[in-house]
């Protein structure tokens, strides 16, 4: 370890120097020329840009049944989408055939999930699913829910169909992979929500392009995961099937997959988590479901109705976790079950319960006690109340606590750090951020963040940028102080790993929208609360890359450091935190780029900047093309940080490797 | 090496799979009956398999090494520097004859795996020929050389390689599966084999529920399940724990008895190599060093390399009487008691120790020549 800090006092201090070189100027440079080239711009007010790519969305919607492209390209598919999903809702949850009510009522819905949960997974799971549809019918949200579910189940079957044998396609084929990884990369790191601007542009406003815009946001879970399952096949074993003299397609069928059956499942865990995700969110774009009631709520601030939908959609999230891991882990054991006994009672039972969903199926379509969810027993509402209680009263007794709070980070915090980024002159940002990028990075990035500031410049709304760069930045510290403090608990104790992990991966399963409701009721809406919701989001994908990490420092390390005598408070910062600074650094890389994907998100709640500017695009058409150069502002800024940290994180790997040297 | 036939099945009866112990000792003393073949007579049979200039580059323009006689007479180290290639295998050639188990022997980089891979071209070799009974498995088109996997060369792997999601029973039959055998002969074949590998019992476990030995086991077993002509062995005991080791040792050698089968068998390991082999290769940075018979390499080692290698190894236990023998001298009184040629030093010490006269060396009814106490004592005590 004294070889680390050798290396560090010889090279950090120069560097170190330079940057505080560089800040310092800036300091100095925005208390001469405050306020000057800002190039701020009104909340109505558009560029010429803006306005030609209105003319371009005018453009589009005129040519749309004209333009070969559209006419059987784009259309095309949109067609094929909008009847898959129009064939699924027509199932679950709208009118169609003639019919007043869709072809199978509730009870059909929850009897045949809660069957299938139990065929592909266990009896318990199968139970959840049953309750858990039910509660959402007790909400009074059966309808919201089934349009939710309708969507999410198209965009999941559509999904992994292109997804899996894309992915098995790469697993096998090195060629293909090395074409697909960057494209899934680009897609992961883009920030979820702004691709609806675009795809609205081409594909209209509604399911249709709810279900593309998820497709695109699911799809790479499994895509990913399913090429690594197959490649994670030993070796040595293909080699063994190839000497015995397997063909290739043996080989897939008889060795692969059944050996990656499980890794493709959690794939499809994934992308379905993924999916419900995005359906809701796409309530931006007027796809109908319980997203659609979280967005009317927040608006409206009815807290309670949005805690209802909420609390649906976690319920759901749950539902398809619990039944997916629980259907992998059946992949797993049920070639295990070495006794036919209970596997030929399981059967039997199957069978019956079978019968009796497909007897529920029929009084479903049949009757309309079946086919309507009761409303006798409301249990939304009663909840509803208690939310709204809670919320009053958390605005009225802890107000003192929380506003106080507020406004402490805000005026201290984040008002002075946002003025410093918005007030400078553009062109002091602009050459501060290159030579901080060339100095913590290279040229190579210094050259793309130069060029991502410049195509900002060129969005009009290099103000709007800066303010959201300033939260993002804010929300990001936070997310690594929380990040390194569990992070390092967590890596350090595999007990308190146990208790503490459950709770990220349950947080991780929750759609990001979902996080904003008890935001809104604690501190209102406003830039903090769009923060605070960032970055509750990003935390716990940081908490665990940071843990993963520091529990991975070699105990043989660990053994002679603590044998030498260090301290525990030395073991963490001379041992563990130097050794995993290449994770630190991945954990900044994600948290920044959750944090950015939750502006949009935060810009519903006040969160102001880009998010709202892409929100208010979404909503007038004066503004799409704002909207949708705001959107791309995310994306440059997202580019810009993502290789920023990337090159951070490299140049650590470079630190640490040659002290390994 | 064939062994007769009624020897095979008293060795059988005395021994079940547990607890083999037979040794080299026994084993020459087996040689010594009279219908036993000799080295020699094994060698004039058509080899089996027949490796001739064998070449494996790794790298960029790897096929441009074998053919420039100027790259080819590099070393690895100079190969690398100058182009970028690694040469694995370099110019090898060598003859296994029918029955014969085969031994390649090099340290970790040596190209011992890289070559065995390269036999039925799990490794596409890059220049050369392999004969499998004549025929170039190089030359092959694809279908053929699955022929040829499927049901003549069969491979046992140091990892085992099996597959996690079949039992026993289905990983044994595997192979007889993919070449489209019903499954009533899978089932009698796989029961047969497991049975022979002593894994009775075992056949409804998962591999992951077996120890490495046991696992190691069903990889011999699929490996004898299609009842191939050749069977590969790369590193196949260097996973187990010594004591395990040896048991799996003397297996191969009581199958080797049993099935008769020509086996390659690839180690870093000395003492494995002159235990089980009949010949051994030693493979130093992809070349051959020495091919010969264990006493070969210790009694005339063909350089430094192969001479410090076996220099721990104790002389009296590998060499026989045919390196220790001198030449009758006109003194001699020849009628002390008789032993072949490829007796084991060790295994002589005591009759000739105990015999009043030398004692004569004699094959075939010709006298070879004569060992005293002197001889018998230059190996025992000094070397």
């Amino acid at each position: 370890m004294t070889t680390i800090a050798a290396v560090r006092t010889g090279v950090r201090p120069h560097r170190g120097a330079i940057i505080t070189g560089i800040l310092l100027l800036w300091l100095v440079g925005f208390t001469v020329l405050r306020g000057r080239d800002t190039l701020s711009l009104g909340a109505a007010d558009v560029t010429s840009l803006h306005t030609q790519l209105n003319e371009l969305n005018d453009a589009v919607g005129a040519n749309r049944n004209s333009n070969p492209l559209f006419l059987y390209f784009f259309n095309e598919i949109r067609l094929v989408i909008e009847q898959l999903t129009n064939f699924v809702s027509a199932l679950v949850s709208q009118p169609a055939f003639g019919r007043p009510v869709p072809l199978i009522g509730w009870l059909g819905v929850v009897a045949l999930l809660g069957y299938g949960s139990w065929a592909l997974g266990n009896l318990k799971v199968g139970l959840l699913a049953v309750a858990g549809f039910t509660f959402m019918g007790l909400q009074g949200l059966w309808q919201e829910s089934m349009d939710t579910f309708a969507l999410t189940l198209s965009a999941v079957l559509v999904s992994l169909l292109v997804g899996i044998p894309l992915g098995i396609w790469a697993g096998v084929s090195d060629r293909v992979n090395r074409v697909v990884t960057p494209v899934l990369d680009f897609m992961q790191t883009m920030p979820t929500f702004v691709y609806l601007a675009p795809l609205t542009l081409v594909f209209l406003i509604g399911p249709a392009s709810a279900v593309i815009a998820t497709l695109i946001y699911a799809a790479p879970p499994v895509i990913r995961i399913a090429a690594h399952g197959i490649r994670q096949t030993p070796k040595e074993t293909l080699e063994a099937a190839q000497s015995l003299g397997t063909t290739r397609f043996q080989l897939l069928r008889q060795v692969m997959l059944p050996m990656a059956k499980r890794t493709i499942v959690i794939g499809i865990n994934q992308t379905i988590m993924a999916a419900l995700s995005m359906v809701t969110i796409a309530a931006l774009i007027d796809a109908p479901g319980l997203g659609r009631v979280v967005l009317r709520s927040l608006q409206s601030l009815d807290v309670g109705a949005a805690f209802n939908a909420g609390l649906s959609i976690v319920v759901m999230a749950i539902v398809f976790d619990r039944v997916t891991t629980a259907a992998s882990v059946r992949v797993e054991r049920s070639r295990r079950s070495t006794s036919r006994f209970p596997a030929s009672v399981r059967k039997v039972a199957l069978l019956v319960g079978g019968a009796g969903a497909v007897v529920c199926l029929y009084l479903s379509y049949t009757f309309v006690w079946a086919a309507e969810f009761p409303t006798d027993l409301d249990l939304g509402a009663p909840i509803n109340r208690f939310v709204t209680g809670v919320t009053d009263w958390t605005q009225v007794h802890l107000s003192a606590v929380t506003s106080d709070f507020k406004e402490l980070v805000t005026n201290h915090v984040l008002n002075p750090f946002q003025t410093l980024l918005t007030d400078s002159p553009w062109w002091l940002l602009f050459a501060v951020l290159v030579a901080l990028a060339a100095v913590a990075g290279s040229m190579r990035t210094a050259l793309v963040t130069a060029l991502c500031l410049a195509l900002i410049v060129g969005t009009g709304l290099w103000f709007d940028a800066m303010s959201t760069l300033a939260a993002t930045l804010l929300a990001t510290v936070a997310v690594m102080v929380l990040g390194l403090v569990f992070g390092v608990w967590m890596g350090r104790s595999p007990k308190v790993d146990r208790v503490i992990r459950p709770v990220l991966d349950a947080a991780q399963t929750m759609p990001s929208f979902v996080y904003l409701v008890p935001f809104v009721a604690l501190f209102a809406a406003s830039r903090f609360t769009g923060i605070a919701a960032g970055v509750v989001y990003a935390a716990p994908v940081a908490i665990k890359i940071i843990a993963d990490g520091i529990a991975a420092v070699s105990p043989t390390t660990m053994e002679a450091a603590t044998s030498a005598g260090s301290s525990t408070w030395q073991l963490i910062t001379k041992v563990q935190l130097p050794m995993s600074l290449r994770t630190i650094a991945l954990a900044m890389n994600q948290g920044l780029i959750y944090v950015l994907s939750m502006v949009v998100v935060g810009g519903l709640v006040g969160g102001g900047a880009l998010g709202y500017d892409v929100v208010a695009g979404f909503r007038q058409n004066a503004l799409f093309g704002k909207g949708l150069a705001a959107g791309l502002a995310i994306v440059l800024l997202g580019i810009m940080l993502d290789r920023l940290t990337q090159s951070v994180a490299r140049r650590a790997q470079a630190t640490t490797d040659h002290v390994r040297h | 090496m064939s062994i007769p036939s009624q020897f095979t099945q008293q060795q059988l009866g005395q021994e079940s799979a547990g607890e083999t112990t037979m040794t080299t000792t026994t084993r020459n003393e087996l040689l010594e009956t009279p219908t036993a073949p000799t080295r020699e007579s094994g060698r004039s049979t058509d080899p089996v398999i027949s490796v001739q200039n064998l070449w494996k580059v790794f790298g960029a323009k790897a096929a441009d090494v074998p053919s420039s006689p100027e790259l080819r007479a590099l070393s690895r180290r100079d190969l690398k520097e100058r182009t970028g290639c690694v040469a694995a295998v370099c110019d090898l050639s060598f003859d296994v004859a029918p029955g014969e188990v085969f031994v390649v022997m090099g340290l970790s980089g040596s190209g011992k795996s890289t070559l065995v891979r390269c036999l039925t071209r799990l490794i596409e070799p890059t220049a050369g020929q392999v004969l499998f009974k004549g025929d170039d498995i190089l030359q092959a088109n694809e279908r053929s050389l699955r022929e040829v996997r499927r049901h003549s060369i069969a491979m046992v792997f140091q990892h085992f390689g099996l597959l996690p999601h079949r039992r026993v029973a289905d990983n044994v039959s595997y192979g007889l599966e993919i070449r489209g055998a019903g499954k009533k002969e899978r089932a009698q074949r796989a029961a047969d084999v497991i049975d022979l590998v002593g894994l009775s019992g075992y056949e409804n476990s998962f591999p992951d529920q077996l120890s490495g030995g046991m696992q190691q086991r069903v990889g011999l077993a699929r490996a004898l399940a299609g009842d191939p002509e050749v069977l590969l062995f790369d590193e196949p005991f260097s996973a187990l724990d010594p004591l395990i080791r040896r048991d799996m040792q003397n297996e191969v050698i009581r199958l080797h008895h049993e099935v008769g089968k020509t086996m390659v068998f690839i180690t870093h390991d000395l003492s494995e190599a002159l235990k089980l082999g009949d010949r051994i290769l030693i493979m130093r940075d992809g070349r051959l060093v020495q091919v010969g018979t264990g006493a070969d390499l210790v009694g005339a080692p063909a350089d430094d390399y192969v001479r410090d290698f076996v220099r721990e190894v104790p002389r009296s236990h590998v060499l026989t009487l045919r390196w220790i023998m001198r030449p009758v001298q006109p003194d001699d009184v020849l009628d002390g008691p008789e032993l072949g040629p490829e007796v084991v030093v060790r295994d002589a010490v005591r009759v000739v120790l105990e015999a009043e006269r030398p004692i004569k060396v004699v094959e075939g009814g010709q006298l070879l020549g004569v060992v005293g106490d002197a001889e018998i004592l230059s190996v025992v005590a000094g070397s």
